[in-house]
């Protein structure tokens, strides 16, 4: 019982780290049908922003966290309007592959400035443990979930009260409609980069706390697939849930099954989920099929 | 063939002809006489890059039928190669077949798995099929690494070296020719069936797939035809590699691999057989000129070459950004755009 609930609260961490890059990744498609490659390097932007912003220049972690935040979203805009406006309406490949370049420069940069080695700094989550009954559950990974619980919210909360967060809803409802209203695209797709970002940034400052700083961080970009398939491409609800689910399926068959499944676990949850059920849990039931 | 402007065609066999006019079989015969002169010329670390594009060129001709011409985006590139790879030593470590017999039967059995993971296309159309491939690599990947009863796991498959006529063919020399001739006949392969039926129903498919199926196309043959004719020449890209190096391992056959290939076909041109080769060739030579320019700066500047290594993958990525926003056609288009300026010369003319 004391496993399970280890495995439950890394699983749960783990995949509320997911469920940020996911959530990242689902405004970015809401608005501007883009799928985005760079998710996972917009984390590995977000760990080692914080090692620069807290263990290299000394900030205190309150402005650490800040600089981090800001920075992100300063590199998403620049993405956004030197790469992807330009190329706004070309075919899916092209698109796949632009974001698939990006995140080819993002890692060599991040490689080039702070070489491929690990690093390590005094992490700002509370170090210790907590003990329910014979479990022993670090405090770090504890914390992880109601920082990412209430930044989903928060960006839940945009959706439904801003006017960006309308305006980008109408456009991904009908983006001519939304136009003709008066509805500004570029502002809209900067806006939803932006928030990827910030997003992604929170989940990379989380990840630097609980794993560390390390290249291998950008591979968990590949894991928001199975994700927001699992939860549906335009949903953030579905990324919190799809997350979670993914995140504890990992825990459980790494804990119980062992052999690297937990690997590979998540990629067959996605291919079921598109042979079965090809929008997710919570996604929009319009699917082109042929 | 498109129609040009200036040329007038009397026969009908010039007017099927792949390459009709004089023009283009000079410049035909010149890029032949520089394959052929070519190793009694070069080093063997040319020779190795040379065998290397030949490699890809095969690998990049059979992703560019799938994803250029059929309009089926495939992020599972690196997963067929494996199977090539390792079906191709497997057969000749455990059965003791020749190695003529496991490449041909490996691009069978490629072409076969290939099928099976294009099923989802039938349902799944765009960025749901590129997800559903890159799912298929990661599976693929990591049965490469822990079904270890089969590929070894994590272990190297050492491949006994092939030979023809009592000659390794694996010394960089020998297998140029080796190379040189299964890129040769992938290219004229792809390019006469693109004149066919099938071919054409191919190109239905991307341009419009549900116009395809009103004139007669049938999708779902269509589609896994596309699958298993593409997946055919990348597995004889992977058993190539297999049998170059005599040596398999996971590592050549990750996800990076999917997209260094599809960086290819992207910088080659989309749907271009030329653009294929080039791209193959610009993608191979990249990072070994940014090698070479590391070695350069190495005295002069240590600084900036230790950086290199790092650099190159940012240069791999502004390769993609650049050709995709200021050139989406491709290298193929550069070279056609030279060729349109001296086609009617000194007359301007510019194709569609």
């Amino acid at each position: 019982m004391d496993i399970f609930l280890q495995l439950t609260v890394s699983g749960l961490s783990t995949g509320m780290i997911y469920a940020l890059a996911a959530a990242g990744f689902v405004v970015i498609y809401k608005a501007s049908d883009v799928i985005n490659f760079t998710q996972g390097d917009l984390l590995l932007l977000g760990t080692y922003l914080i090692f620069f912003a807290i263990g290299q220049i000394g900030l205190p972690w309150s402005l650490g966290v800040l600089v981090t935040v800001l920075l992100a979203v300063a590199v998403a805009l620049a993405i956004e309007r030197l790469v992807l406006r330009p190329l706004i309406g070309e075919p899916i490949i092209s698109m796949i592959m632009v974001t698939i370049g990006l995140s080819s420069i993002l890692r060599g940069l991040v490689n080039a400035i702070w070489g491929p080695a690990p690093r390590s700094f005094d992490s700002f989550l509370p170090e210790g443990s907590v003990v329910v009954g014979p479990a022993v559950l670090s405090t770090g990974r504890l914390l992880s979930i109601p920082i990412a619980l209430a930044v989903l919210a928060a960006l839940g909360l945009f959706f439904r009260h801003t006017r960006d967060g309308i305006a980008m809803r109408a456009i991904a409802d009908d983006q001519q409609a939304a136009l003709s209203m008066g509805i500004s695209i570029p502002r809209v797709f900067g806006v939803a980069w932006a928030l990827a970002a910030a997003s992604a940034a929170i989940g990379g400052i989380m990840l630097a706390g609980v794993v560390g700083v390390s290249p291998n961080v950008a591979s968990i970009g590949l894991r928001v697939f199975p994700v927001v398939i699992l939860g549906g491409l335009d949903s953030i609800k579905g990324a919190v849930i799809g997350g979670a689910i993914i995140g504890l399926l990992e825990a459980y068959t790494g804990g119980y099954v062992g052999h690297g499944l937990n690997l590979v676990v998540p990629y067959g949850v996605l291919i079921l989920v598109l042979m079965v059920r090809p929008y997710g849990l919570f996604g929009k039931e319009i699917i082109e099929r042929v | 063939m498109s129609l040009e402007c200036g040329v007038f065609h009397t026969r009908y066999e010039s007017d099927m002809g792949l390459r009709p006019r004089p023009a283009q079989r000079i410049r035909l015969a010149a890029f032949a006489v520089f394959v052929l002169v070519f190793p009694f010329l070069a080093g063997p670390y040319w020779l190795d890059l040379a065998n290397q594009i030949a490699i890809a060129t095969v690998g990049a001709i059979g992703l560019n039928i799938l994803v250029g011409y059929t309009g089926q985006i495939s992020l599972g590139q690196g997963a067929f190669m494996a199977i090539g790879a390792y079906s191709a030593g497997l057969l000749t470590l455990n059965l003791g077949l020749p190695w003529g017999v496991s490449i041909a039967l490996a691009c069978v059995i490629t072409a076969v798995a290939g099928s099976f993971f294009g099923l989802p296309s039938l349902r799944l159309k765009g960025l749901y099929l590129a997800i559903a491939t890159l799912a298929a690599q990661e599976i693929v990947e990591w049965a490469m690494t822990h079904w270890t009863a089969v590929t070894g796991g994590t272990e190297a498959i050492v491949v006994p070296a092939p030979r023809l006529f009592g000659v390794r063919l694996n010394s960089t020399f020998a297998f140029y020719w080796f190379g040189v001739a299964m890129a040769a006949g992938t290219a004229l392969f792809a390019a006469n069936l693109f004149r066919t039926r099938m071919g054409r129903a191919f190109v239905a498919v991307r341009d419009q797939d549900i116009a395809a199926s009103v004139i007669g196309v049938n999708l779902f043959r269509t589609k896994l035809m596309a699958f298993a004719t593409s997946s055919f020449f990348v597995g004889l890209a992977g058993a190539m590699i297999a049998y170059y190096r005599t040596i398999i391992t996971w590592e050549r056959f990750t996800l990076d691999t999917s997209i260094v290939y599809l960086a290819m076909i992207i910088v080659g041109g989309l749907g271009s057989i030329r653009g294929s080769f080039f791209g193959a060739a610009l993608i191979t030579l990249l990072p070994a000129l940014i090698a070479n320019a590391g070695r350069a700066l190495q005295d002069t500047a240590p600084v900036v070459a230790g950086l290199l290594p790092y650099a190159q993958q940012a240069v791999f990525g502004v390769v993609i950004i650049l050709f995709l926003i200021f050139e989406p056609k491709g290298l193929s288009k550069l070279w056609g755009n030279v060729k349109d300026y001296f086609h009617v010369w000194p007359f301007a003319y510019r194709r569609g």
